[in-house]
């Protein structure tokens, strides 16, 4: 899963980049510009501006945690799967976040940052996470839901990431992209399992699809004229593809898949536009949007606090895991 | 005990019998057996692989990136040494 979050401001100091210091400098910044214009990707060992590794580490570590806080809600409902083939999918899926999570801080480190830094500056709310994860999951029919609009939201977002320009990140998001595609499926094959059920199996899938749609077109973040990060990611190769039109694509992408489900997207401008092409949408309610990345969402609190449990409950097997690996290298010393 | 990260291993990975092991990420372990384990779960969870290799990425030792031209652009002007470099009549080319 992707989301908004990684074109999110973070508190902390101004992060524009700065001017190249020194001739040295100047002569690498060329370089960097004549690669990116040829397509190059930029590897870790190679120069590159002090925004460019800062965009990139605060991008891809949002990503990474998105993805681990995305575990949650979904987790939330292992034990309640209502067949032994739905859980064994639901593991997997919970189980594929996790492994996204784990490229993606590998891929952050090649940047100089460590793993500690990384899950401290989640833990202590220095970090953003997506906030598509602060909604709850009400009903099973929820999983469907986040499986299909979520997900599929974050495969628009994620696919032209696999042309970034950052080598490490770039390879990460092929990976994500192929599994990701697994995540969206099995949820539309959930929601048709259940529209083929009772009306009160139709009434579940509506009502999270009328939970859930207005969330997922936010995830896209912000209209491109009030993106703060936008410019600079652009310009860098980062982002390939604008905040608005990525929405747009989502939106004309789902309208028919909708259709075929049989569930109506709750919002009555939407209608087909023969003149632009594309579907037309009501307007995104963006105080809620801010409201729940700035810490009021319905979980923010319980998602964060479940997190810092959990690696905290994990400290005592980290270090028993540290010190038996330090044993056994005394004792081999000793028997050398 | 003061709070230590586990060291980093990068991760190869042989996709099938015949071709080479290739780099694809790294994990954290306290030591190599569960590096391994680590990169068992983290890469191959749809049967990317049928063996792993773990080095701890301590003991990597690269060129630097800023040695490039001296390293590889001698190779630029060698052109001989590649086959096409070679015009032979019609009749053998395909040798």
């Amino acid at each position: 899963m992707y989301t908004q979050a990684i074109d999110m401001p973070q508190g902390g100091k101004d992060e524009t980049p700065h001017g190249p210091r020194s001739l040295k400098d100047a002569e690498y910044e060329a370089e960097f510009d004549a690669k990116l214009a040829r397509g190059d990707f930029i590897e870790p060992k190679d120069w590159m501006p002090d925004g460019y590794r800062k965009t990139l580490v605060r991008q891809i570590s949002q990503h990474a945690h998105s993805e681990i806080v995305g575990m949650l809600p979904e987790g939330n409902w292992i034990t309640r799967a209502p067949t032994l083939k739905r859980k064994s999918i639901l593991l997997a899926k919970v189980q594929d976040e996790g492994g996204h999570g784990m490229y993606l801080y590998a891929a952050a480190e090649t940047l100089g940052v460590s793993r500690d830094e990384l899950v401290e500056a989640l833990h202590s709310g220095k970090a953003k996470y997506s906030s598509i994860f602060n909604y709850p999951t009400l009903n099973w029919a929820d999983i469907g839901v986040i499986g299909w609009l979520v997900d599929g939201a974050a495969i628009m977002n994620q696919i032209p990431l696999c042309r970034c320009s950052y080598g490490p990140y770039a390879r990460a998001m092929i990976r994500i992209c192929k599994e990701e595609s697994f995540h969206q499926r099995q949820g539309y094959d959930l929601l048709l399992t259940m529209m083929q059920g009772t009306a009160e199996q139709h009434a579940m899938v509506q009502d999270a699809v009328n939970r859930w749609w207005w969330p997922a077109l936010a995830m896209f973040g912000p209209h491109d004229a009030q993106s703060t990060h936008s410019g600079d990611s652009i310009k860098w190769g980062i982002k390939r593809i604008s905040n608005d039109d990525l929405r747009q694509k989502f939106v004309d992408a789902t309208v028919p898949q909708a259709k075929v489900l049989g569930v109506t997207l709750p919002d009555p401008e939407l209608k087909w536009n023969g003149e632009r092409g594309h579907w037309d949408f009501g307007p995104i309610d963006w105080g809620e949007f801010w409201n729940v990345v700035n810490g009021h969402g319905a979980c923010n609190r319980e998602r964060l606090a479940d997190r810092v449990q959990a690696w905290d409950d994990g400290a005592w097997v980290r270090e028993a895991a540290l010190a038996h690996a330090e044993k056994q290298r005394r004792r081999d010393r000793l028997a050398a | 005990m003061e709070r230590q990260e586990w060291p980093l291993w990068e991760v190869f990975i042989r996709s099938k019998s015949g071709l080479d092991h290739k780099h694809c990420g790294s994990v954290h372990a306290p030591d190599a057996k569960l590096a391994l384990q680590n990169a068992r779960d983290v890469y191959t969870r749809r049967m990317e692989g049928v063996s792993i290799w773990v080095v701890k990425a301590s003991d990597i030792h690269a060129s630097d990136p800023d040695a490039k031209p001296e390293l590889f652009d001698p190779a630029e002007d060698k052109i001989y040494r590649h086959p096409t470099f070679y015009q032979l009549p019609d009749e053998v080319n395909h040798m």
